[in-house]
């Protein structure tokens, strides 16, 4: 009977939870458009998230890539269809590698540092100070950081994608040998806007997922040491967890 | 500034009950007492932060318990308040951060706007620092930025929020000339929070003392060294025990000794 209650409790507790990061992210819409005139914070928030992440969704992209092509190469010489090789590692990486890892790796790099400036902010009585300077936090710190994520994160995956494919060729076709015009006229050919497509919906949404928990959990933080650490692990954590489970199901609504 | 019947409550815990206050036009009024009375609960209700449950808080003609939150933000431009840390916002340059209310508010020509912050920064002896980022400055130096950012919209209400801790004694004397010289030179009405009762004696024209959430005296600082009130006496005086007392509500001593040597 007492577990029964506590499950409940947490049930409530989560809902509740959910209810609070709704009525959040209802607010960071509302107050879009007046954040709009702002490009020049947004522009720097691209920057903060985006040009700041290069450096590691590159060279993940780069591994991810190679692996594909080491791995794609192994399954398919047992067919002897090597030549497909180009298709299986740019759809692997446009519909899902791509997206999924970008994401992952966006939640670990940009969103930990978001929450753990936000959480900082409110400890130091930064938002507090711009509460009583009569400007809202809202527009002036969160939404240009949730609106700087969600555009960011689909350039981001676009760039891992490419480079992935690259390095799928620097394998498969520099060192395995994979003829270089099958790879190429492969991929050209099977490999469809609706494809590209359904990538570029998984990386927007997941980009929505991961700055809208980044900046929630950061903005919500306890103002101690103790609650920014708390925000920005469970910022990795929730972002992880739910980028997994939309991903599984945006693939099967796109089947 | 008027505060009529005010009832406030933590989880529970009331902090105000029934509190009763009136701060003067142009002065400056000192808020004291002992930790946890309720001070800065005060101030974040003054300006708004926070909604009491009962009663009624007057702010410039503005009441703040049915105050919507856009006309809360028109008065606080008519505020200024200054943090205990400064809350400078550390992504900003100290000529950035006092230049901040004056580009989220108005539109005035960038001419204007750093001829502005360059008279605030002189006003307190910083105007060489402009250039330096939140991370260069000591605690005194932050402190007097964030003064300059609080006045530079030139508030009618400046509210200083325990100013004076953890500076040494030259930053807390030119903190606490500023608080006077500011108030006289440009008319502000300043409320300042504070545990230094030797400091603000110095500067306030009046001090209301707050314990137990209920003012147990007012007055100026000369009246209060003299007021016929033990609370008054422990604190002014700075003892130990009194009315308030040194230990926290606790169990018997012996008993809880001779409990813990039982466990082992």
């Amino acid at each position: 009977m007492k577990a029964f209650e506590e499950l409940w409790d947490s049930l409530v507790e989560s809902l509740v939870g959910l209810g609070s990061v709704v009525r959040f992210l209802l607010r960071l819409i509302v107050n879009s458009p007046r954040a709009m005139l702002r490009l020049d914070l947004i522009a720097q928030q691209i920057y903060n998230s985006g040009a700041l992440s290069l450096v590691i969704i590159m060279l993940s992209g780069l591994f991810v890539g190679m692996v594909l092509g080491l791995q794609g190469f192994q399954l398919l010489q047992r067919f002897g269809s090597e030549e497909a090789l180009g298709t299986a590692a740019a759809i692997g990486l446009v519909k899902e590698l791509g997206p999924v890892v970008t994401a992952l790796l966006f939640a670990g790099r940009a969103g930990s540092a978001l929450a753990s400036e936000l959480g900082l902010m409110r400890a130091t009585d930064q938002i507090s100070a711009m509460e009583m300077m009569a400007v809202d936090p809202i527009v002036r710190v969160c939404v240009p950081r949730f609106l700087g994520g969600v555009i960011t994160m689909p350039l981001l995956s676009a760039i891992f994608c490419m480079i992935g494919i690259y390095g799928a060729q620097l394998v498969g076709v520099q060192i395995m040998g994979v003829d270089a015009g099958s790879f190429w006229s492969q991929m050209r050919a099977s490999v469809g806007m609706a494809d590209i497509n359904e990538g570029i919906v998984k990386s927007c949404i997941f980009g929505l997922a991961c700055s809208l928990i980044a900046v929630y959990e950061g903005y919500y933080a306890m103002p101690t040491a103790e609650g920014v650490g708390q925000a920005t692990t469970r910022t990795v954590v929730t972002s992880a967890v739910v980028i997994l489970f939309l991903d599984y199901l945006l693939t099967a609504a796109f089947l | 500034m008027e505060i009529r019947n005010l009832d406030y409550a933590i989880g529970g815990r009331p902090v105000f009950a029934g509190l009763d206050m009136d701060i003067g036009r142009g002065r400056v009024t000192a808020i004291m007492g002992p930790s946890g009375t309720g001070k800065t609960t005060l101030l974040r209700l003054i300006t708004g932060q926070i909604i009491a449950e009962a009663g009624s808080i007057n702010v410039a003609g503005v009441d703040m318990r049915t105050v919507r939150r856009a006309d809360l933000y028109l008065l606080r431009r008519r505020m200024g308040m200054l943090f205990q840390n400064g809350a400078l916002l550390t992504d900003l340059s100290v000529f950035e951060n006092v230049a901040f209310p004056l580009r989220e508010h108005t539109d005035l020509p960038e001419r204007l706007i750093r001829a502005l912050v360059l008279m605030k920064l002189q006003a307190v002896g910083l105007r060489g620092a402009a250039d330096l980022m939140p991370a260069e400055l000591s605690g005194g130096m932050s402190r007097r930025v964030a003064l300059a950012r609080a006045i530079v919209m030139d508030p009618e209400i400046l509210i200083y929020d325990e100013p004076f801790v953890g500076l040494d004694p030259i930053s807390l004397g030119v903190i606490l000339r500023l608080i006077r010289r500011l108030n006289d030179a440009l008319g502000f009405t300043s409320i300042v929070v504070s545990h230094d009762v030797q400091e603000i004696s110095t500067v306030a024209d009046q001090i209301i003392l707050l314990s137990s959430g209920k003012v147990v005296a007012r007055g100026t600082p000369a009246e209060l060294k003299a007021y016929p009130s033990d609370v008054v006496r422990q604190f002014i005086g700075g003892l130990a025990d009194g009315p308030v007392p040194f230990h926290y509500p606790a169990k018997d001593y012996f008993g809880e000794l001779l409990a813990a040597g039982e466990v082992h």
